[in-house]
């Protein structure tokens, strides 16, 4: 992996976005470069979970080792799922190319490649579907835009439907609708049916399948590391909370992305859900088998995302509890909210969640029975519960990035920035189109976030990063807070990048950061080990 | 295929459809083929076409509430949801969806985005993809409805009130004499203007210029095809328009007639409609119906408390919990993790 | 199978029922042709019964010829007669010119521009015949 060279800044921000004059984009052919594409899918990791052709492959090679009968499958595919998803029927038969999506890409902004403009990623599998199932493809073929399938359009699609991370802009400019997120995830649907996937998500699944989270943490390790932050918290706060683990009878199961149990900053957000839940006295208890709030599946297949969903409820039951909590994350709320209980519903096993703290019924889950942890803590605050000094937090100049997921598969915009401006006292905003429903993807989202491909994130990233290095500029913002485990890997390595000072923070960090905790010890660093925001300055007036 | 050989191959088409008429009068009396068959034929096509578009998308299911949020959800009592831009409810969705089909809402929020050095990335927001879309819909909506007047006898109140708002510039005098009589529609005009400006920034804007193939030029040359011989028809060249809406009542009442002596260019123009007719069912303009069916805007995002139903929902394999306890059973015990079976 | 019947039926419903207007409004009614006359006593009377242009040309572009004529009268070269191709001489007027033969506005003028629905603004200005039925 470290021996893929990234670029430099300078060296990647030159960019041009005139497509070429007179080569049309079908007679392009399509290069699969290092540093932009990520390793293909393990055989075990297929075989994990029951997919079908597995078989170790390495996409630079010519020969991708298709089953036999690949094009049958993939033109049944097709049609079946045209037949399940009126979603991905319609997108394909209504676009008109008016271009309103085309520099709305954060991949086409970074990389200037044509064939990540929304409208050109989706027209790569609109131009077989319109060969294959319209008669007008059938007889006019290229003068209609149709073209046969072969093994370069197969990995056209793959090098292409793995550069969209789902984030659903596109779709926001979009005059019908038509959502790029969707055909992608159909084409990958596609791309798993002739064991196409990518490693960095087909192990993540099998992870998941099997151990109950991506990251393949066993139950014991997830209890050990979890002591850790217990330790942590302990010399910070004089505090140890005494979390649960698979409890029977807690009345919150809690569920949260197991990267933010997994590395830095996610920890930070990680022991902030630990602190704030001892300092409510919550009942409450993790799960180590349903120790995964993402959906890597979300990014294979329909199935696979609900197979791996299914364990939320499935855990919920087991356990009796009342409701379920659901700590931050970007993807696992689009599932959460979007897909859950069709998939996995009805739940008739759980009660229309009420915060046991403020008797708040969150009315907004009375069929899921899922309540988002910011809902949760906005909750808190705005009827006082939480004794809260912000001006721990005074070292941080804090923005704001939307998450792709919670922006504009659930419109999560009020909640967030309520709790953030209730514990920190400098907060500015990125500039208008870049935050809210119109927010930019990190570049790494959808199972994008490997190691191999980081030129492509950095390039999907830069229109993020530009916008913090603008407020980074402008207001002296050093510090940008999200709610997505995601985020917080991506962004740090984003951040670094493209504007080097600012770092990464999941929200409940500066909570726990500000949060008064009784009985705790005078606290003289925050949870990264950091001097504590107001404190240098009165220590040197004193 | 680039964009050189795809307005070529468009264009050619188009003029040979406009001049099939042509020639068709020419050397054969073609006018009950052309007046009254081909017309007969197109919307026929037209409707059964459209109709049968519509059962197909109806026989694909939704399996998910898959709304394109752009605006704050409803959750706590307290904090505000935007009840357009977000809809929890069947009327948010009825607000959201008229937003979008009259003013056309998402194609507004338009931006162009400006990569300078730096590296520097601007966006502004971009109203002219709006304002030539807007436009041209509308007109074409107003140019049709009047047609109505040919249809119609007599003349519903509607279409003459809004023949004589499109009119209200009254010409005729001035530098051209005769020239914009009898009265100057408007609409003709505007569609004349926006379908060229529509053709233009697909020529002029490099990336739309990449996108567009020849089946994005064929209609708009087609459209500006039947402007065109329109207007030459009402302010230059004259047909008969008695003959004209005879001919049309004709078709609109079943007893279809030709009249002799409308004149060629009628018959161009009736004819470049029939192929738009035609045409349509099979190409991208079926987004007319598709847009009030597109799941991401018509559907409303209150998924945590409505439930919906996945028709084709099926049983998955999944790895249970006793599965899962079987595997670790003895770092669980060892870790003090309860289990099932001790 | 069908899902959303409820919805895309009545779609289906609007939009057959908006494209067929012009079928259910006139109900398979042929309606009358206009029948304009020119059997006034004027022209009866005339020898040559052409008009300033031939039938066709008259029917397609007069409201151009009226046009121009006015702008010749009233801001033009003023030239207040015209001499038609067969060497005929008439007055640039619609009163004075037209009206003389074609006193009959309902049964000549009107019988077209209802039929077509349109207003022409002459008679904003002009004041029409009387006309004795």
């Amino acid at each position: 992996m470290a021996d893929i060279k990234v670029p430099s800044p300078d060296e990647l921000s030159q960019i041009k976005h005139s497509p070429p004059l007179l080569k049309g984009w079908m007679s392009t052919p399509t290069v699969i470069k290092p540093g932009t594409y990520c390793y293909g899918a393990q055989p075990k990791n297929l075989e994990a979970v029951g997919f079908p052709n597995a078989r170790p492959w390495n996409p630079l090679d010519a020969d991708w080792k298709l089953p036999d009968n690949w094009k049958t499958i993939i033109i049944e595919g097709i049609r079946e799922r045209i037949s399940r998803f009126r979603s991905f029927h319609i997108f394909m038969d209504i676009c008109v190319r008016c271009g309103a999506c085309a520099d709305k890409c954060h991949f086409f902004i970074g990389s200037g490649d044509p064939k990540n403009m929304p409208v050109l990623r989706a027209e790569l599998l609109r131009s077989v579907y319109r060969r294959e199932f319209t008669t007008a493809g059938k007889i006019f073929r290229k003068m209609v835009g149709a073209r046969d399938l072969t093994e370069e359009v197969v990995k056209e699609w793959w090098s292409y439907f793995f550069q969209c991370t789902e984030c659903r802009r596109c779709s926001v400019f979009c005059p019908y609708g038509i959502d790029t997120a969707e055909v992608t995830i159909i084409a990958r649907e596609l791309l798993n049916l002739l064991g196409l996937n990518i490693d960095w998500i087909a192990g993540p699944v099998a992870n998941c399948f099997r151990k109950g989270n991506h990251l393949g943490i066993e139950p014991h390790a997830f209890k050990d590391m979890m002591d850790f932050f217990l330790d942590e918290i302990e010399g910070i706060t004089g505090i140890r909370p005494e979390p649960t683990f698979n409890r029977k009878g807690a009345e919150i199961l809690f569920i949260t992305p197991s990267g933010d149990v997994f590395a830095d900053p996610g920890t930070f957000t990680c022991m902030g859900y630990l602190m704030l839940f001892h300092q409510l006295g919550l009942d409450y208890t993790w799960s180590t088998y349903a120790s995964e709030g993402g959906n890597f599946g979300f990014f294979t297949s329909h199935e696979m995302m609900k197979r791996l969903n299914s364990k939320m409820y499935a855990e919920a039951k087991r356990l009796g509890v009342k409701w379920i909590l659901g700590g931050e994350c970007g993807h696992m709320w689009r599932v959460v909210n979007q897909y859950m209980e069709t998939m996995n519903g009805p739940v008739d096993f759980l009660e229309e969640p009420v915060s046991p703290i403020t008797g708040t019924r969150f009315e907004n889950a009375s069929v899921t029975k899922m309540v988002h942890l910011v809902e949760f803590t906005a909750d808190l605050i705005r009827n006082g519960k939480l004794k809260l000094d912000p001006s721990r937090n005074d070292h941080l100049t804090v923005t704001f990035h939307d998450s792709c997921n919670t922006a504009r598969g659930m419109g999560f915009f009020e909640e967030p920035r309520y709790v953030l401006q209730s514990v920190c006292n400098n907060f500015f905003e990125m500039p208008e189109g870049t935050i809210r429903e119109q927010t930019f993807c990190c570049g790494s989202g959808s199972g994008l976030n490997a190691g191999e491909n980081m030129e492509l994130r950095m390039r999907g990233g830069f229109p993020r990063a530009n916008a913090v290095k603008y407020v980074q500029e402008k207001h002296g913002v050093n510090m940008l807070a999200n709610i997505c485990a995601i985020d917080r890997a991506a962004l740090s390595t984003l951040m670094e990048y493209w504007a080097p000072e600012v770092g990464v923070t999941g929200l409940h960090e500066l909570v726990a950061n500000a949060l008064i905790i009784d009985g705790e010890i005078e606290r003289t660093t925050n949870l990264r080990g950091e001097p504590l925001g107001g404190e240098t300055e009165e220590e040197t007036e004193e | 295929m680039n964009f050189i050989s795809g307005i070529i191959l468009s264009f050619i088409t188009v003029l040979v459809l406009v001049f099939i008429p042509f020639f068709g009068m020419q050397v054969a009396n073609l006018q009950f083929v052309f007046g009254v068959i081909i017309p007969y034929a197109a919307i026929v096509l037209f409707l059964v076409g459209v109709v049968g578009r519509l059962l197909l998308w109806s026989f694909s299911a939704v399996p998910f509430r898959i709304p394109t949020t752009a605006g704050q959800q409803k959750s706590l009592p307290w904090i505000k949801p935007n009840k357009i831009e977000n809809p929890s409810s069947a009327a948010g969705v009825f607000g959201r969806m008229l937003l979008e089909i009259l003013l056309f809402r998402s194609l507004f929020r338009n931006s162009t985005m400006e990569f300078r050095e730096g590296p520097r990335v601007t966006y502004e927001w971009e109203k002219w993809l709006w304002l030539s879309a807007i436009l041209f819909h509308y007109s074409f909506a107003v140019v049709l409805i009047r047609h109505l007047r040919f249809f119609t006898q007599p003349v519903p109140a509607f279409v003459t009130m809004l023949e004589s708002l499109d009119a209200f510039m009254q010409t005729g005098i001035g530098p051209l004499p005769g020239l914009m009589l009898p009265g100057m529609y408007l609409s003709g005009i505007i569609l004349l203007a926006a379908a060229g400006y529509l053709f233009l920034r697909r020529v002029y804007i490099p990336t739309v210029r990449y996108i567009s193939l020849p089946t994005d030029y064929f209609p708009l040359f087609l459209i500006l095809a039947i402007a065109t011989t329109g207007i030459l028809m009402r302010y230059l060249l004259k047909v008969d328009v008695v003959g004209v809406k005879e001919l049309a009542l004709g078709l609109a009442t079943f007893h279809p007639v030709v009249p002799q002596g409308i004149g060629v260019l009628f018959y161009m123009h009736l004819f470049s409609v029939c192929c738009l007719f035609a045409y349509f069912p099979f190409s991208k303009l079926v987004h007319l119906g598709g847009v009030f069916l597109s799941p991401t805007r018509i559907m409303a995002n209150n998924n945590r408390f409505v439930r919906h139903v996945n028709p084709w929902n099926y049983p998955v394999k999944v790895h249970t919990y006793d599965e899962y306890e079987e595997e670790f059973r003895e770092k669980m015990v060892e870790a003090g993790i309860p289990v099932e079976k001790e | 199978m069908m899902y959303d019947e409820n919805k895309i039926i009545p779609m289906i419903i609007i939009f057959v029922a908006l494209v067929t207007f012009p079928l259910w409004y006139n109900l398979g009614k042929a309606a009358p042709k206009p029948d304009p006359k020119i059997d006034t006593p004027v022209i009866q009377a005339l020898q040559n019964k052409q008009c300033i242009e031939p039938k066709a040309a008259m029917k397609t572009t007069h409201m151009k010829i009226l046009d121009e004529w006015r702008n010749d009268v009233v801001r033009g070269d003023y030239s207040r007669q015209m001499t038609t191709a067969d060497g005929r001489v008439f007055e640039k007027s619609l009163q004075n010119g037209c009206m003389k033969c074609h006193s009959n506005k309902t049964k000549f003028c009107d019988q077209c521009h209802n039929y077509m629905e349109v207003k022409p603004f002459c008679w904003d200005c002009h004041i029409a015949p009387k006309e004795t039925n």
